[in-house]
């Protein structure tokens, strides 16, 4: 077990002039598990690869357990990929398969037994240790796999989108058993994905990064609460963040006819760069339907709405000044441009009904134009 | 291929080289709400498909039993026309990407298997969405490696299906390709005279890229190593490895073959002025090995006293492209090699050594080639490779002469090679069931493969999950 350590690293591809990751600096702890999430291109890939040896370090130190690994060999560095690339083999025992790797490493015959059994019963695969492949459930043999990495007691796991090439069904399985078998392993491990919620359900921290520099490290909850900025902001999170850009008037926000108060020390970190603007963002259980003449709500002309029994949701188009270009690019769009809002599904409007929207004060995300760093 | 240094751009036949583009799982476009099928080839049967039934409930009557290696996903061959292909039901974003890359790297002149379509926007009868398709052809005359180890083989196969692997991961490995999942099963091989040779089949974890870091190249060898010694332990443990090979030697002896093929086609001779000599012994070394010298870079020291000497583009199949020139046959490398020494002992036999090379071969194609593997007898034209048959007709040939004490003339050696040898190179069908019922044994997420005495998890509930409470204990 160790804590995994970027120090300052870059990496520029051949022939690119940007760099693919950025000056990173982010520490895994010992035993911790760690997402890396971000969209496709964003580095979170290479970051990965880097920490396994397979890209170059172009600047910077990455360190494994406080030793320095960044020009080790990936066969060195004591780490396991999981889950990229298991193979499962018929003639021999689910015992077999999962220490045969052991065998050919020279561990002596009694120590890969007891490792093998120790994994077995952590995976609940101990009833199966004598038998052959095809006596499992795919879940089973994915576990098998599994027991291939966690019998060799590596200090990191690294998995690059593990559960990419499976089906829905076995992708949710699959997450709840990583996750808690992480925990009871307490090994050190980077995971890497472009999907937020497997981010928001697996992790003990979540490191969000896009094109390539590090947005926010936090635990799902604060970066949920509190994004750093705009993009963590909308990419944390589904539904996704309400977020839009509203003139500043006389120290509220201007919304068509409608105001908005802000907080003080929000408008205070205005610069002139803002240009007198601010972006808003709320989550859509943050909001709710307002009385037609009551203050600090804003009216929003209504698209669509769903009701899902527990929930209901409002899809609708904020009402400025140029109201009705905004509605003919609206029924273009699709539904996550638009602001959605949740609501008792019990008193849902109806499709171009115009209604208005409070939203909680507490719970609002303010952002600055210029640097689209937090306010508030 | 190209040995240039990085140049900051990939090869533009690989940019070019289909229309598909692997949908980005982080903002993915919409499943196609109807059937998509984005084909390379334009056989309207394609559309005739069941493509509505999950892969492993196709009717037998469309499917062809041929041997699988092992996978973690459903494979079923299917006859579409006079075509064979090989279908693999697998998440779209996967199945997407997976023909792109294959496209791409068919541009590059590698060996692999030639993607075919993808099909998305699958749909059941009730309207439930099914996982893609992504359709390859079936390698004609090719084996997955447990195919070549079901019957009683040479106790050398194993190391010469190393050698097969090793050039592969090499002539990938200089076009830029990682693999990340290399083992036997991903890999189909062909015999070659007394060789091997194999083509990629599976490029799931793969990525093209300009140049392979060290890191990668060696991680592709080190994971090659250990998952072939795992593949030969399983073969052990079924008893279907002569048991005079040692597991171990031979997966490391991948790592020694990619080694030394590596640093032949890539190391800088450091030379004096007057060792020129050594430059062509170079390039004949690198067409024993089956390469071609396209380029070959000459830099001076800058005192003039030393010459620096690398190959820049190398190519490979030496051989077969000299056959193809005079013959128009296309085979593997080791099958060209022995027909032109075949072809040479044709000209040297019938005296005319000063005529036309092209000349002489047009001759011995209508003479010896043609009528030979004209012998072959229908049942068995889908099973061997017209060249291969030659050169075994060749071989059996001179062991025949060998025990006669004098020449054997063709047509007998060949009617006795059907009679005698041919029969016993096929799979009977218990061992292609067998095989094909060990190949499903790692898949997945198909529950018709899971052993009768398990618990099936069909209708999955997290809420209910007995493991879930084991795994969080």
């Amino acid at each position: 077990m160790a804590e995994v350590i970027f120090d300052h690293v870059t990496r520029i591809y051949p022939g690119n002039d940007k760099p693919s990751v950025d000056d990173l600096n982010l520490d895994i702890k010992d035993g911790e598990f760690l997402v890396l999430v971000g969209p496709s291109g964003c580095g979170k890939s290479t970051t990965l690869r880097m920490l396994a040896g397979l890209e170059e370090v172009n600047k910077g130190r990455i360190l494994i357990g406080g030793k320095d690994v960044t020009t080790m060999q990936p066969k060195d560095r004591d780490i396991a990929m999981v889950f990229q690339n298991y193979a499962l083999y018929p003639h021999m025992t689910v015992a077999d398969n999962m220490g045969f790797a052991l065998k050919i490493a020279g561990t002596p015959k009694e120590e890969i037994r007891k490792r093998v059994e120790k994994a077995a019963e952590i995976l609940d695969l101990t009833e199966f240790l004598d038998r052959k492949p095809k006596a499992l459930s795919g879940g089973q043999r994915q576990r098998v796999a599994m027991g291939r990495a966690i019998v060799r007691e590596p200090k990191v796991f690294l998995m690059d989108e593990p559960l990419s090439n499976l089906d829905a069904k076995l992708r949710v399985q699959t997450r709840t058993q990583i996750a808690a078998l992480q925990r009871q392993l307490g090994v050190t491990t980077l995971y890497v994905t472009h999907d937020q919620t497997e981010a928001l359900t697996m992790g003990d921290r979540i490191a969000v990064i896009k094109l390539g520099i590090l947005q926010q490290v936090g635990a799902p909850t604060e970066l949920y609460d509190r994004p750093a900025n705009v993009f963590v902001a909308g990419f944390i999170g589904s539904p996704s963040m309400n977020l839009n850009t509203h003139p500043v008037v006389n120290g509220k926000a201007q919304i068509g006819a409608d105001t908005m108060d802000l907080p003080k020390e929000a408008l205070d970190k205005l610069t002139p760069e803002d240009n007198n603007e601010i972006v808003v963002g709320f989550r859509p259980e943050d909001a709710s339907l307002a009385a037609p003449d009551e203050a600090n709500a804003f009216s929003l002309k209504v698209v669509n709405v769903e009701d899902l029994g527990s929930d209901g949701y409002i899809y609708g188009n904020i009402i400025t000044d140029d109201s009705v270009a905004a509605e003919q690019t609206s029924m273009m769009s699709d539904q996550n441009k638009l602001t959605t809002i949740r609501v008792n599904p019990r008193v849902l409007p109806k499709v171009g009904d115009i209604v208005k929207i409070k939203v909680n004060p507490a719970k609002m995300h303010l952002f600055a134009p210029s640097t689209e760093l937090r306010l508030n | 291929m190209s040995l240039s240094d990085n140049n900051g751009h990939l090869d533009p036949r690989a940019l070019k080289a289909t229309s598909v583009k692997a949908t980005d799982p982080a903002s993915p476009a919409d499943e196609p709400a109807s059937l998509k099928i984005t084909s390379a080839s334009a056989d309207p049967k394609m559309f005739m498909l069941p493509w509505e039934k999950p892969l492993a409930t196709w009717p037998s009557d469309l499917l062809v039993n041929l041997p699988r290696g092992i996978s973690r996903h459903i494979v079923r061959f299917v006859r579409v026309g006079d075509q064979v292909y090989a279908m693999k039901e697998i998440t779209r974003s996967v199945a997407e990407r997976e023909y792109e890359l294959l496209r791409q790297l068919q541009k590059l002149n590698l060996p692999t298997v030639q993607p075919i379509a993808v099909v998305t926007g699958r749909h059941d009868d009730q309207g439930e969405p099914l996982e893609a398709i992504l359709v390859t052809k079936h390698l004609r005359f090719s084996m997955p490696y447990r195919a070549l180890f079901a019957r009683t083989l040479r106790p050398d196969t194993a190391e010469k299906l190393i050698d097969a692997l090793a050039v592969l991961m090499v002539r990938l490995h200089l076009a830029g390709f990682y693999w990340g999942d290399v083992w036997l099963s991903n890999v189909l091989f062909l015999k070659d005279a007394d060789a091997f040779s194999a083509f990629l089949v599976d490029a799931e974890t793969g990525e093209l890229q300009i140049n392979l870091t060290e890191g990668q190249r060696e991680y592709d060898i080190d994971l090659a190593r250990t998952n072939i010694i795992g593949e030969l332990m399983d073969l052990s443990s079924g008893q279907l490895l002569p048991p005079d090979v040692d597991e171990i030697e031979v997966g490391n002896r991948l790592v020694d073959r990619y080694h030394s093929l590596w640093s032949a086609l890539t190391d800088t001779d450091n030379l004096n002025p007057n060792e020129m000599w050594k430059i062509e012994q170079r390039v004949n070394r690198l067409n024993e090995l089956g390469f071609d010298v396209d380029e070959l870079e000459m830099n001076t020291t800058d005192d003039g006293k030393r010459v620096l000497v690398r190959p820049r583009v190398v190519d490979a199949g030496y051989a077969n492209r000299k056959l193809l020139r005079l013959t128009g046959l296309d085979v593997q490398e080791n099958q060209a090699r022995r027909l032109l020494n075949d072809l040479d002992a044709y000209r040297a036999s019938t005296w005319r050594d000063g005529e036309d090379l092209e000349i002489v071969a047009t001759d011995w194609m209508r003479e010896v080639f043609e009528p030979t593997v004209r012998m072959i007898p229908s049942e068995y034209r889908a099973q061997i490779d017209p060249a291969q048959f030659f050169h075994e007709v060749l071989d059996h040939r001179w062991y025949m002469a060998e025990k006669a004490g004098h020449d054997v003339p063709m047509p007998v050696a060949v009617e006795s090679y059907v009679r005698d040898i041919l029969p016993t190179q096929k799979l009977d069908s218990k061992e292609l069931d067998e095989l094909n019922a060990e190949a499903d044994s790692g898949v997945i997420d198909e529950q018709s493969t899971y052993g009768d005495d398990t618990a099936h998890d069909d209708d999955y509930n997290p809420e209910y999950d007995q493991d879930a409470a084991v795994w969080a204990q």
